[in-house]
């Protein structure tokens, strides 16, 4: 039984009043709320066993040293990865990303060659691509989005080629809600020889993972949005292709050899993770997906999927209010305009009611104009939020209508 | 109107929703600028609403137009506005923004986090305040 009153307890900051009013706190795929575990669990780490990690032989040190590895086998674990040795943290998935194109790509794409991403794309997972394609001349090609949200197989299909040497795609739109069909992409891609780097920062929230299920290549996402702390991201990348990459920084602890005429590197992961790490971040890290895995993944994704459909129908209730991303099957993310209200002038005064959504383009420019908007409103769900929050949300709405 | 009476109407207004519709009320009484001055050149870089600012100057005094397409972004300019409209250059520089701001009751709207553009056009007319 997924008891969410129970859930909401251990979020401190949901208890909050904002501007007098109950925190409906509508941003989770902004950046998710932290349970009490892991604020805890990094204050403990700082007061009682901190120090830096792979380097001292002293006590401190093999603790959190153990530690840190230890969360990397609970990253292992939530993604279902083949070992441990496939798991690099970063500072977010953005540098994820950055990585895979700064040094998978500069060593592995040439002129001539082509990426595939989606019109769907995050701006980290659209530019990153644009900059490499502007440095080396690859042809970066990009398939469509239905105008329901919906991802576009034939297009899709038709742009795959040959020459296509990645798929860079996200497995949830930040902005549509729509969840891409990776289980059919990734085949498809790899029949054509192309690698396929998965983007989940949303996908990772809301439902599990089997990277070795889906077979993809790598996979991004960042700890802030699955209720672990900022500064940290994981990369999942298949043992041999990281084992066939050059490092990305250099620096410390991802040295082998040493001399003033040559270095030698350290295997994956120690090769991609130069310099000290965010340590205490990727134990909170760990601690938030260990909390999300007591919860149960499937229970997650069960209940978001009730509040998703509930959102939907109430949502459509309000005369006037336009949903952008209607796509079947879709996840908790609800863009919308309201006729007549500018989605700022809407924000402000669901602020004042309490309500927290983000308005604007959402790091998606090029997709919220293809949608045939310039600036759209968008609430999202956690596995904190109620119908309840739903409700107030809608209330806010019509009240704001009042206004215009 | 002047910026101290626009102070005194709204010290009578006890929440925020009173304050809201009065802000939407100066917003929607403001001239709009025509579709051919809503350009580039215009544009005050905001993230979530656009904003456009226009500077005149004679004998030593600036004035402005301006305009947003969110109503109450709009509002707030026209109190912006009405805070820096016919001055000169150094009276501009001399004025106390984010006091004014807080005897309102809006100082939130001036946090960099909202950029709503507010913030980024007070700078634009403090720098025409110098170049012009």
């Amino acid at each position: 039984m997924y008891d969410v009153d129970a859930i909401r307890k251990d979020f401190p900051i949901l208890a909050l009043k904002i501007n007098g009013c109950p925190n409906t706190f509508l941003d989770s795929a902004a950046s998710a709320q932290k349970p009490k575990v892991v604020i805890d669990k990094m204050n403990e780490m700082y007061l009682h066993e901190y120090s830096n990690v792979h380097r001292g032989s002293y006590l401190l040190s093999e603790e959190i040293t153990s530690a840190f590895e230890e969360a990397r086998n609970t990253v292992q674990k939530f993604l279902n990865a083949k070992s441990s040795s496939e798991i690099v943290f970063t500072r977010s998935a953005t540098e994820s990303i950055n990585l895979v194109a700064a040094s998978w790509g500069r060593k592995f794409l040439k002129s001539g060659d082509e990426v595939l991403i989606s019109e769907a794309e995050h701006h980290a997972n659209l530019v990153t691509w644009q900059v490499l394609r502007d440095e080396i001349g690859f042809k970066l090609n990009i398939c469509r989005v239905n105008d329901d949200g919906s991802f576009d197989m034939e297009d899709f299909s038709r742009k795959l080629t040959p020459n296509t040497k990645l798929v860079a795609i996200t497995g949830m739109s930040n902005v549509l809600g729509t969840i891409f069909p990776l289980q059919e992409i990734i085949p498809l891609a790899h029949a054509k020889g192309a690698k396929v780097l998965v983007d989940a920062c949303q996908l990772a929230v809301h439902q599990s993972l089997d990277v070795q299920a889906l077979d993809c290549d790598f996979l991004a996402f960042s700890g802030h949005k699955t209720y672990g702390p900022t500064g940290i991201g994981v990369l999942y990348g298949k043992y041999e292709l990281l084992d066939a990459m050059p490092p990305y920084q250099c620096g410390g602890d991802m040295v082998d050899v040493v001399t003033y005429e040559h270095t030698t590197f350290d295997p994956p992961p120690a090769r991609f993770e130069a310099g000290t790490p965010a340590i205490v971040e990727a134990i909170g890290l760990a601690e938030a997906l260990k909390y999300m895995m007591s919860l149960g993944l499937d229970n997650i994704t069960s209940h978001e999927n009730e509040l998703t459909a509930y959102t939907i129908a109430k949502l459509s209730s309000i005369d006037g209010l336009r949903q952008i991303g209607t796509a079947k099957g879709k996840g908790g993310v609800f863009s919308f305009v309201v006729d007549g209200i500018h989605p700022q002038d809407l924000a402000f005064i669901l602020d004042k009611e309490g309500v927290a959504i983000r308005v604007g383009h959402h790091c998606a420019a090029p997709l919220v104009q293809r949608m045939g908007y310039s600036s759209v409103a968008r609430a999202s769900l956690g596995l904190y939020t109620t119908k309840e929050d739903i409700d107030i949300l809608v209330r806010a709405i019509n009240k704001a209508k009042t206004f215009f | 109107m002047t910026i101290e009476e626009l102070i005194e109407n709204f010290a009578f207004l006890d929440s925020w929703e009173d304050k809201y519709r009065y802000i939407i009320d100066l917003g929607e009484k403001m001239p709009s600028l025509s579709a051919d001055k809503k350009t580039d050149e215009w544009l005050v870089k905001g993230c979530q609403s656009q904003v456009w600012l226009i500077p005149c100057k004679s004998n030593d005094i600036i004035s402005f137009q301006g305009d947003s397409d969110a109503m109450i972004v709009k509002g707030l300019i026209a109190i912006v506005l009405l805070i820096y409209n016919n001055k000169s250059p150094s009276e501009i520089k001399a004025v106390a923004v984010d006091d004014i701001f807080a005897k309102l009751g809006l100082k939130e709207h001036l946090s960099p986090s909202r950029r709503n553009g507010l913030e980024a056009m007070i700078a634009k007319i403090r720098h025409y305040a110098d170049i012009l």
